[in-house]
């Protein structure tokens, strides 16, 4: 049973791949770096954010700031006592910058590199779901969801426990970042190759 | 944030202002920047990269991770010798971690961004990234109406408190530090001769 499934997970790629280069992920013609350089450019990143912001990289944190703020506006009293916002009030602080700044570094990125994509829908995700801007939205908005509960509840996403955590060897953070994996794995096999 | 460390850097503990000091901000912006622009130059912007690492297809985003933790690692914990940097370690929790990070997964498959790459992905003009920005908020405020009858329940389940890797395995930090940079470089290599990407 075990084999059998182990199988199954490492086949399956490889037998949707002779069918259908489409839903081959690697069917593009690359990254504009290596990722060796990439890897090793956000590593001294880390350094640089430990160094002057005392902050590690993270990038969950910036939603929730987000949502409690538009809580405020809408439902002040009620926001501001539910218990995260209480430890966590909703402030301008470097996270907040953080995230809306990393939008214009991918604009900065893309546009240099020839790589400006302009469209609502991957050509990977329409060889396998269609065209529907509406379905790719709704599948978004709720994975968004999904995610955003699990980060606050795991304590960070990719980045807060991916990169920042993991690198200081914290516990919590491998524990997470296995689980991210894991989950990861889980949902998107079946969605490609079922 | 007390450091759990030997080394520590001076840090204030004042309540924070509604607005943090320019300096502050600036710096978040330049940082931001420098972000963004990594993650979208080593294409982890891009919707297939993502999902072509959750379907095991295309390892670049484990080549990324694992490049910056080794990097970052080593540097990290020289300038914490030195007390040129504090630490900052997330309390262990077995529940919420595992739980929170199956979950966080299962949302990751569906959107095909995490939190940091879906601005990458956004600046990148791939706009579907939008809406999975709106579901972050949104799961957000939902954690939030949750966040009190969580922290008595599930959010106590496991407690180690701040453990790191050192520690579990009564380590030198140093040596904990080689032993897991080489066995990182080791898998790095093993990746490199055995994926196209």
């Amino acid at each position: 049973m075990k084999h059998a499934l182990a199988a199954i997970i490492w086949l399956t790629p490889a037998l949707a791949l002779a069918a259908d280069p489409a839903l081959d992920a690697r069917n593009y013609p690359g990254p504009a770096w290596s990722p060796y350089l990439v890897g090793a450019g956000i590593g001294v990143l880390s350094w640089l954010t430990f160094y002057f912001s005392d902050k590690p990289i993270g990038a969950s944190s910036f939603y929730a700031t987000v949502a409690g703020a538009f809580g405020k506006l809408f439902a002040r009293r009620h926001t501001e006592s539910l218990q995260y916002y209480q430890d966590n009030p909703p402030r301008i602080g470097w996270e907040t910058l953080f995230v809306p700044a990393a939008i214009l570094g991918g604009f900065i990125a893309a546009w240099t590199g020839g790589e400006f994509a302009n469209e609502w829908v991957h050509p990977m995700w329409v060889a396998r779901f269609g065209e529907s801007i509406a379905l790719r939205a709704g599948v978004c908005f709720g994975g968004g969801i999904l995610m955003a509960f699990g980060a606050r509840l795991a304590g960070g996403c990719t980045s807060g426990h991916g990169i920042s955590g993991t690198l200081q060897l914290n516990v919590a953070s491998w524990i997470a970042v296995i689980c991210f994996f894991i989950g990861g794995i889980a949902v998107a096999m079946p969605l490609y190759f079922l | 944030m007390i450091d759990p460390g030997e080394a520590v850097k001076k840090t204030s503990v004042s309540e924070p202002p509604p607005v943090a000091d320019p300096s502050k901000l600036i710096a978040g912006l330049v940082f931001g920047v420098a972000f963004g622009f990594l993650l979208q130059k080593g294409g982890v912007g891009k919707y297939n990269v993502l999902i072509g690492q959750l379907l095991l297809q295309d390892w670049t985003v484990a080549k990324v991770m694992m490049t910056a933790i080794v990097i970052g690692m080593i540097g990290i914990f020289f300038l914490h010798r030195f007390a040129k940097v504090n630490l900052h370690i997330k309390p262990t929790k077995l529940g919420p971690n595992i739980i929170g990070g199956l979950v966080f997964g299962a949302g990751f498959a569906l959107i095909g961004y995490c939190p940091g790459t879906a601005a990458a992905a956004l600046g990148q003009g791939s706009w579907d990234a939008l809406f999975g920005m709106a579901g972050l908020a949104a799961g957000s405020y939902i954690y939030a109406e949750f966040s009190g009858s969580l922290r008595g329940s599930l959010e106590k389940w496991g407690d180690f408190g701040k453990v790191m890797i050192p520690d579990l395995l009564r380590m030198n930090r140093g040596l904990a530090v080689v032993i897991i940079a080489v066995l990182l470089t080791t898998a790095l290599f093993v990746l490199e001769k055995f994926t196209v990407r």
